[in-house]
């Protein structure tokens, strides 16, 4: 019964959000999309959790203290008005309701506490293979299964581009973001401000350590891809650690997230996710010559 | 509460031939002033020059923002600088960053802590308590008029170089090195940190008269418990400035000495830690944004009891609660900083003692509206806005929870989200806290009425205006478009025009409130001592409006009746 309800707003909301073209659900994933009111897909263990915990957990909680909120106030102001109430009553006390409304947040935040602290944990805990990690079951004690990182990649933020060092193959490439024209002659189908020229390319199903830092003398950036659900900033003489293993081939844009000067609005991440085929002779290619003959051998998007 | 204050004695209604004494006039009134009221005025005026300053540098971010690409700030600095061609973008752009960072500091040192702490704090805290004045006089003259010359500073600071071949502090508000130390060489921060060393002094003397003044001068028979809430809210944050603005000091001296003297304090290259700076600042920026907000809290608590003509409801509750929120808030900054790289139990530390906070906050909203519960209500303008700002104040906490949680905020962290996050708590609930301030105690500091409909139509437009700008940004967050750019991708184009749409309204209502002002001093309406009826009990308004130069010459003395608590 309750549940059918549900279902049947939930069908009229998505019936209201069909008709708006810009908030229409497109999917495409790896970027924001126009109108986007919510979080962006989700293709890694991490960003699930961080989805079911927003979409499914705090959205509701906070919807709802708001609209008690709203609801309280609006009875206030049609009940006790001067017209409807023209004397005021004296209570300044009730030793029962102030109890109530003291514990019964307590016991909300609790049980926000616990699948917080279990997503908190999961970012910040590097797979070892044997680690279940809780994926879209934020309320379980781990579920999914994430192999040991098989890659390293180190980010290092610079004024204003981002540079890959493939760390055990001991290769790196600069990553900089096209202008109009470059786009324009290169990438037409890409976004702007998002496009890059050289993107980090790393296989799919693969987890892949990121090891951030920023450029000594350099200031600070922050490394972040919505869609894996990470970011993590880039400072100078220290070497932050992170990870994602990304479970669909594609192109996947974050943007620098810290203030770095005056074109921090245009140093874009671009990571591209390949099959193990392509990856294997991407990386061939690229210990044997330049970044350009390496990003020629991938598929053109 | 204040049915509790029975009033033995009332000298403070002598007659104001009694208040003949000579007085300073014109400008030494001012300039010399050791009187409360008139610095408290002088605050307040202040923060209104202030406050339009910083609104129309959001105005111009707006206006940038309001397509993709870059339409305003490259010919804005080829205007101001001369800068031309590629040149003149590269200047835009930082000066884009320099007025994010001049709006921010603008808005939080000259604008809403000089009206809440110098100018209602000043006016109110004494007469509240029933004092004659603040406890250090001459200090309180001094408090002020610092403050000019920080202004001044921080303004002078947007004409001097600061990154090679551009103008002025573009380091944020956060000011964080290595940006501003090694990346910022041009002496602009150098002016940005001065500036933040007076402000900052001007506020440490100011907790310190306030404090003061609430231990020891409190009237004849109010204790602490029977104070009202307002002096409260200033004790609280008295003590949250003296106790954290001295680590500011700090921090930024060290920034100082590493941009010119060779420390490293923050540079990684000499052993120092940029983070280290972060978690300084953060202790006292944290605790900064209680310092905003929680005099805001004890102005509504007089509002929503005097308008629904019930004393406020829980007094004991609001009062610990304040200070609870006082204390925790200190405890909890690195939630700043989820970002950087804290090990897991630091970052679990600060989330658990950040969702604590919204305990004592859910107890101060829903005892505002137990207050309401049962009352009289009368909604007049200052009313309004009270209630105006329970409900933005709501939305700006819940979304505190959700950021509190450090793995959402992974993928909130400096977003949208986060901007519209601390609007929501200060540019809508402080300054509508303000603003119920300022239409509430106006007629008692002027002696003038101020016109009723201009001020629901300033709170009409101001309150749709707001909610378009900072309601769609959380979707801009959400979806992950980061804070202080100057540019972004198509994507974002549809809220971002929202959003700029919604500052042309509340521009509208800004201009209909400096309107309102020469139509109250024009019109002349005479206020009475107690415009707003029984609901207001405090000592304020058992004064003349205006009160006299010098109020309780004899002290009054607050029975030990209490029929309330």
């Amino acid at each position: 019964m309750t549940g059918q309800f549900f279902r049947s707003i939930r069908a009229a909301i998505g019936a209201t959000l069909a008709l708006a073209p810009a908030a229409a659900f497109a999917q495409e994933i790896g970027r924001p999309e126009p109108g986007q009111l919510g979080l962006q897909q989700s293709v890694t263990t991490l960003m699930d959790s961080i989805r079911t915990f927003h979409d499914g957990v705090l959205m509701w909680t906070i919807t709802l203290i708001t609209l008690l909120v709203m609801v309280l106030l609006l009875i206030v102001m049609v009940r006790f008005n001067a017209k409807a109430n023209p004397t005021p009553s004296k209570t300044t006390h009730n030793t029962l309701i102030e109890v109530v409304w003291t514990v019964i947040p307590i016991l909300i935040l609790v049980i926000i506490a616990i699948p917080s602290f279990g997503v908190l944990t999961d970012q910040l805990t590097m797979p070892d293979g044997q680690r279940k990690y809780l994926g879209n079951n934020i309320f379980s004690f781990g579920e999914v299964d994430v192999p040991a990182p098989a890659l390293t990649v180190k980010a290092t933020g610079e004024q204003w581009y981002w540079n890959y060092e493939y760390v055990d193959q001991g290769l790196s490439f600069d990553s900089n973001m096209l202008n109009e024209e470059e786009r324009a002659a290169t990438k037409p189908g890409e976004p702007r401000l998002l496009a890059v020229n050289n993107e980090l390319v790393v296989p799919v199903d693969t987890t892949v350590r990121m090891q951030i830092t920023a450029s000594p003398g350099g200031v600070i950036h922050a490394f972040a891809v919505p869609s894996f659900g990470i970011k993590i900033d880039a400072v100078p003489g220290k070497l932050n650690e992170t990870w994602f293993n990304a479970r669909k081939t594609g192109l996947y844009y974050g943007q620098c997230s810290e203030l770095c000067g005056q074109d921090h609005a245009f140093m874009p991440i671009a990571v591209r996710v390949v099959t193990q085929d392509e990856y294997a002779l991407w990386i061939k290619t690229l210990a044997e010559g330049f970044v350009d003959d390496a990003n020629a051998t991938l598929p053109t998007l | 509460m204040a049915d509790t204050h029975h009033l033995e004695a009332h000298g403070a209604q002598a007659p104001a031939a009694a208040h003949a004494e000579s007085h300073p006039t014109g400008w030494r009134r001012y300039v010399y002033s050791t009187n409360h009221k008139d610095i408290g005025t002088m605050y307040l005026i202040f923060a209104i020059v202030a406050g339009v300053v910083g609104s129309l540098l959001s105005g111009a971010m707006r206006v940038e923002l309001q397509e993709p690409g870059i339409q305003l700030f490259h010919g804005l600095a080829a205007m101001v600088y001369g800068s031309g061609g590629d040149a003149a973008i590269d200047a835009g752009k930082h000066m884009y960053n320099m007025f994010t960072t001049m709006h921010a500091l603008i808005m939080i040192f000259f604008m809403v802590m000089p009206a809440m702490i110098g100018g209602f704090g000043n006016w109110f805290v004494p007469l509240m308590i029933g004092a004659p004045d603040m406890a250090f006089p001459r200090m309180n003259n001094i408090s002020f008029w610092l403050l000019p010359f920080a202004l001044t500073l921080l303004v002078l600071s947007m004409f001097f170089e600061g990154p090679p071949g551009a103008y002025g502090v573009g380091g944020g508000w956060t000011i964080y090195p290595p940006l501003s130390t090694s990346g910022q060489p041009g002496p602009a921060m150098d002016f940005g940190i001065l500036a933040l060393h007076i402000a900052g002094a001007s506020s440490i003397l100011g907790a310190i008269n306030f404090i003061t003044t609430i231990f020891n001068m409190r009237a004849p028979g109010m204790t602490m418990h029977k104070m009202p809430l307002f002096p409260w809210s200033v004790l609280v944050t008295a003590f949250l400035l003296l106790l954290t603005l001295p680590v500011l000091a700090g921090a930024i001296t060290m920034l100082l000495t590493d941009r010119n003297f060779g420390t490293t304090f923050f540079a990684p290259e000499g052993g120092g830690d940029p983070i280290l700076y972060q978690h300084l600042f953060w202790f006292f920026g944290h605790p900064e944004v209680y310092i905003l907000i929680l005099p805001g809290f004890g102005i509504v608590s007089h509002i929503v009891s005097t308008f629904s003509r019930k004393p406020v409801f829980g007094y004991l509750a609001m009062v610990y609660a304040m200070v609870a929120i006082g204390f925790v808030g200190s405890v909890v900054w690195a939630h700043h900083m989820f970002t950087v790289g804290m090990s897991l139990d630091l970052q679990r530390y600060f989330v658990a003692a950040t969702m604590v906070i919204a305990v004592p906050t859910g107890v101060k909203v829903f005892s505002w509206i137990a207050t309401m519960w049962g009352g009289s209500i009368t909604f007049r303008a200052p009313m309004v806005w009270a209630i105006g700002f329970i409900f933005v104040f709501t939305v700006g906490g819940v979304t505190g929870v959700v950021l509190a949680n450090a793995g959402a905020d992974r993928a909130l962290h400096d977003t949208y989200y986060v901007v519209a996050h601390f609007h929501y708590v200060l540019s809508l609930g402080a300054v509508f806290a303000i603003f119920a301030g300022w239409y509430y105690w106006y007629p008692k500091m002027f002696g003038l009425m101020y016109n009723e409909g201009m001020a629901l139509a300033h709170f009409w437009l101001t309150f749709i205006g707001v909610n378009l700008v900072f309601f769609p940004q959380h979707f801009l967050g959400l979806a992950g478009m980061p804070r202080r750019y100057i540019d972004y991708p198509d994507a974002y184009a549809l809220w971002n025009l929202v959003s700029s749409i919604g500052y042309y309204i509340t521009f509208a209502g800004l201009l209909l409130f400096l309107y309102s002002l020469f139509e109250a001093v024009r019109k002349r309406r005479i206020a009475p001592a107690n415009p707003w009826g029984e609901g207001a009990t405090t000592l304020e308004w058992t004064l003349s409006s205006p009160p006299p130069f010098h109020q309780f010459e004899t002290l009054p003395r607050i029975g030990s009746g209490t029929a309330g608590h």
